[in-house]
């Protein structure tokens, strides 16, 4: 059953078109990955999934509920339930790391000290980072950043995370660690998720199923294997760039 | 006469300034409502606004205080000589008091402020904007607006009287430092003098109008940075058109509240 279903979605800026006629589907506890070149509209897709960015035409549904239709509270309510790694990490710069990841828990839930440290350090402790727990994010390098953003997305037990280019700007050996960490957190909760990313070591580790972002279209939709075997130019780029 | 004949050229970045102006006084006007409808709203963050309180007063504190001193020093200065003339000179203390407490040291402190902090809220929430950090407090179901700006606003609200009454307090010392150097006034006939020229007529419009100060530097720095858009540029934009667009509107605001504090305490 899908969980995220996205129907017919259009978003230009200005003259500019990027997404047109989008249709995609995310069942339950899979992952979608979402390629496509640099300045494709990736982000924005995934903007527009999680109601940052409201569509000029088509509607997004998450558990059933419309995105566009929901009042304020209605989408606080349903972003609770979801996670969004983003493409810098995007950590608070004026807070630790224990504060960004305690930042919002507190106000999902009702805590005492001890178990709100627990919960943090358990999670730092997933993604390998306890010892950072005092560190301010500008004393943190790109890969460490990207897992503290991990932690902090997944500290409300989110069921569905969103992951915004999870591996650019790392090297090789960084990216893979990343992208086993995705997958294994993936696994551990049975996420529904959708990531864009440009990179097809990430999209290998992570993905159930892929598509192609191009021209504002997704263009050629099914498991990694059967896109390997396509005859579609820009899809196979993406293999041949491997 | 022939008339003057407008290039097309000359037309075609005008119209686009106007609006860009008006856009942003729209999007000002709406964002500074969105506050109303928001402060009285729980949740009410007072950790935040204690944090802002601490960290905008500290920030603004010396360079207001200094500001202060030396207006006030100036003042006493500048005018002893005229009221000496006149035999006037005892009415010295009263007449600092007077333009210290209405006038001076509200706009003086609202001008540094907004220098200060206006540019500082500016350049931060722009580059929290740019770093997809306040995108990153609003998918956590968390609203950014409440979080980031009402408490930042009531903060400097709050902020604005206080700071008013502690550099009214430095420029009237201020001016007694220049009355001492030239005189033989004590400190206890120039602080008497001071406190019975006074009325409420004086100190309440004074420091009420400084809330109002406070409320155009919090929401026009919140409103640059939280619009900012084109990465560090947009930043540094965001900065210096908070401190140039909350200057003016202070002094804009000063025309107004006066000639009502005139209608009201004649």
């Amino acid at each position: 059953m899908a969980v995220i279903e996205l129907r017919d979605i259009s978003k230009s800026f200005e003259q500019h078109r990027v997404l047109h006629h989008v249709n995609l589907d995310v069942d339950e506890g899979t992952t979608v990955v979402i390629l496509g070149k640099s300045g494709v509209g990736k982000s924005v897709l995934l903007k527009v999934v999680i109601g940052l960015i409201r569509p000029d035409h088509g509607t997004v549904q998450i558990s059933g509920q419309e995105v566009g239709r929901l009042r304020v509270r209605g989408l606080q309510a349903l972003r609770r339930n979801m996670g969004y790694l983003f493409q810098g990490a995007a950590l608070y710069d004026s807070m630790s790391v224990r504060e960004n990841l305690a930042f919002a828990l507190t106000r999902v839930e009702t805590l005492d000290d001890d178990a709100l440290e627990y919960r943090i350090l358990g999670q730092l402790r997933l993604v390998g980072l306890e010892d950072a727990i005092d560190k301010m994010p500008s004393e943190l390098s790109g890969g460490m950043r990207k897992r503290v953003g991990l932690a902090r997305a997944l500290i409300t037990n989110p069921h569905i995370m969103l992951y915004d280019e999870p591996t650019t700007g790392l090297d090789p050996i960084t990216a893979r660690d990343i992208s086993t960490l995705i997958k294994d957190m993936q696994e551990r909760y049975r996420l529904t998720s959708i990531a864009v990313t440009h990179d097809m070591l990430c999209a290998r580790i992570i993905a159930d199923k892929a598509a192609i972002l191009n021209n504002g279209m997704l263009e050629q939709q099914g498991t990694l294997e059967y896109l390997e075997k396509s005859g579609d130019s820009v899809t196979r780029s993406f293999f041949a760039s491997e | 006469m022939a008339g003057r004949s407008h290039h097309p050229r000359d037309r075609g970045w005008l119209l686009p300034f106007i609006t860009g102006k008006l856009e942003n006084a729209g999007s000002l006007a709406v964002f500074s409502a969105r506050f109303f409808l928001h402060v009285f709203v729980p949740p009410y963050e007072p950790g935040e606004v204690r944090r802002h309180l601490d960290e905008l007063g500290s920030r603004s504190l010396p360079l207001a205080g200094i500001t202060g001193f030396i207006v006030g020093l100036i003042l006493a200065m500048q005018t002893r000589p005229t009221l000496f003339r006149f035999g006037a000179d005892s009415f010295l203390p009263a007449m600092v008091a007077i333009s210290f407490v209405r006038e001076l040291g509200p706009v003086i402190t609202a001008l540094i402020v907004a220098g200060r902090v206006s540019s500082g809220i500016g350049a931060e929430l722009g580059s929290m904007r740019v770093t997809e950090q306040i995108d990153a407090i609003e998918v956590t179901g968390i609203d950014p607006y409440k979080y980031l700006v009402v408490t930042r606003v009531v903060a400097c609200i709050l902020l604005q009287p206080l700071l008013t009454a502690i550099v009214n307090a430095i420029g009237l010392f201020g001016s007694y430092v220049a009355v001492a150097i030239e005189s033989s006034m004590s400190w206890r006939l120039y602080w008497d003098s001071v406190v019975h020229s006074l009325t409420f007529a004086d100190l309440i419009p004074g420091l009420a109008k400084t809330a109002f100060f406070g409320f155009i530097i919090g929401i026009v720095g919140c409103h640059q940075g939280y619009t900012a858009r084109g990465g560090t540029e947009g930043v540094g934009r965001a900065s210096t058109s908070a401190v140039v667009l909350s200057s003016m509107l202070i002094i804009f605001a000063d025309m107004i509240l006066v000639k009502i504090t005139v209608l009201l305490w004649p």
